[in-house]
């Protein structure tokens, strides 16, 4: 699977440059990836927020640190929780429909149709949807930090007398060009990843309606683990390129 | 039009086709019968690429389409219709984003004309009421004719069928049948049609062949088909049992 993964990426590196640029089917797959997934993110997103802040309050208070909430809730929603979350949940949603839509059209002869007409359906199908995923999952991950914001702020005003001003001027203190940067950058890999994956489910998806479920189960589980490998990597790598401690 | 030398096609140690050779005349409708699983949705598959054959030979209007690019490829496969047997409609597409997605791809045609062709087919295949509907809206047998509608909106000069009339009720599959034919005399199409419905054959074939273990094993006309002593051919056509419209079940 590796393989055939890394040699469907190559031929998406390939196709991607090449005319014509399928602008008009990038632009819907943003929109339909982008609010389909939405409400469930920014769900996700408030609860952990909430449960962060709530569960480093009596941590902190344990080393009269309680001044640091809003900054340390900031940061790790920031640098890891807002974006491995969203990717995750972006991964649950959109790999395995990416999967189902395309095994189906593959097993009920949709995309040899779209050959046969002369269309290049690994662009027409593909590149727009690696293309969409990869550029829309940035965009959420911002969305998704700022909802985990408001969920952190309830639970420390349910602790702490803290005005909402107060609390941003706080996070915006503690959290650095260092973790904002490199926190929502490696969402374009995670997006990429979710694309290709549910894309190369689908794509090669064979023996009718049960190869397309397997293509859809799979490709959420392929894509999670493979988020959380590079997440591993990237993090990493980022903090070799901005180092925390100075 | 078509002339097809020595093909060969396995998967894995399945010999499919074995030496396949045939010719197809200009205007002229060739059934190619056979049991499931004999290679005949594979050779149609082949002669248009969307497998490819280990070797052997396929000229389509004097070009050898194993030894075309990909651009080449696909030039030629605007002067060839291929209507799948599931008819392969677009899901996400309406009846007429269906018919109009060929032509606004590859062919450079304004509004006006795009629309004149939709309707055109439409009519040609009685369907025009249903332009505004999804493929999940239609029935099947209004599925395969907006598939035939959609095959022939480029005006190929060749037809490939894959099992035309399979899944259908006797009457749906004999007025498909009847459909094909008329359009391909409107349209003076050459056509391959692979089934194994005697019925459809009788309406459409100028020609059939029969597919067994990968080789042809009889070439002529239905009638000689059907009356031969070969002990294979009484084998399959006893097979179909004929009631007296002439539909098999």
């Amino acid at each position: 699977m590796i393989g055939g993964l890394a040699s469907f990426s190559a031929k998406f590196f390939k196709e991607v440059f090449l005319p014509p640029y399928e602008v008009e089917q990038i632009r819907k797959h943003m929109i339909e990836l982008g609010m389909k997934t939405l409400p469930i993110v920014g769900v996700t997103g408030f609860i952990i927020g909430l449960v962060i802040a709530m569960q480093l309050s009596p941590v902190l208070k344990r080393f009269g640190a309680e001044a640091f909430l809003p900054g340390s809730v900031g940061i790790s929603i920031v640098r890891e929780l807002g974006p491995v979350i969203c990717a995750l949940i972006f991964a649950g949603r959109v790999s395995s429909g990416i999967g189902a839509e395309l095994g189906s059209m593959r097993v009920t002869e949709q995309i040899d149709a779209m050959e046969v007409s002369g269309v290049n359906p690994f662009r027409y199908l593909v590149v727009t949807r690696i293309f969409a995923t990869t550029f829309i999952l940035p965009i959420l991950t911002v969305y998704v930090i700022f909802i985990s914001l408001i969920g952190a702020y309830i639970a420390v005003v349910l602790v702490q007398n803290m005005t909402w001003a107060y609390y941003m001027d706080r996070v915006i203190f503690a959290v650095e060009f260092g973790d904002a940067i490199p926190g929502v950058s490696k969402t374009f890999v995670f997006g990429f990843i979710v694309g290709l994956v549910g894309a190369y489910k689908g794509y090669t998806a064979e023996n009718g309606t049960e190869g397309v479920g397997k293509a859809s189960t799979s490709a959420v589980v392929v894509s999670s683990l493979l988020i959380l490998i590079f997440d591993m990597v990237l993090v990493k790598l980022s903090l070799w390129i901005w180092p925390v401690v100075k | 039009m078509v002339e097809i030398t020595d093909l060969h096609k396995s998967f894995g140690n399945n010999v499919v086709l074995d030496g396949v050779s045939m010719n197809v005349e200009e205007a002229e409708n060739m059934v190619v019968f056979g049991r499931s699983g004999t290679g005949k949705s594979v050779l149609l598959k082949c002669m248009i690429r969307l497998m490819e054959p280990d070797f052997g030979n396929i000229l389509i209007q004097g070009k050898n389409v194993l030894k075309l690019d990909i651009k080449e490829l696909n030039q030629l496969r605007k002067d060839i219709g291929f209507l799948f047997q599931s008819a392969a409609l677009y899901d996400s597409m309406s009846v007429r984003e269906n018919l109009e997605f060929p032509l606004v791809r590859n062919f450079n045609l304004d509004k006006k004309e795009i629309d004149e062709r939709v309707n055109f087919v439409l009519e040609a295949v009685s369907l025009l009421e249903a332009i505004d509907k999804m493929p999940a809206e239609l029935s099947g047998g209004m599925k395969k004719r907006i598939g035939l509608a959609r095959s022939i909106i480029t005006r190929p000069k060749l037809m490939l069928y894959d099992e035309p009339t399979t899944g259908l009720d006797p009457i749906t599959a004999k007025e498909i049948s009847s459909l094909i034919i008329e359009l391909q005399h409107a349209l003076k199409m050459t056509s391959i049609v692979v089934t194994h419905d005697l019925l459809c054959a009788k309406i459409i074939a100028d020609r059939a062949i029969v597919l067994n273990d990968g080789k042809i094993v009889k070439e002529g006309n239905i009638n000689e088909l059907t009356s031969s002593e070969d002990p294979l051919l009484r084998n399959f056509f006893s097979d179909e049992i004929i009631d007296n419209n002439g539909s098999m079940k």
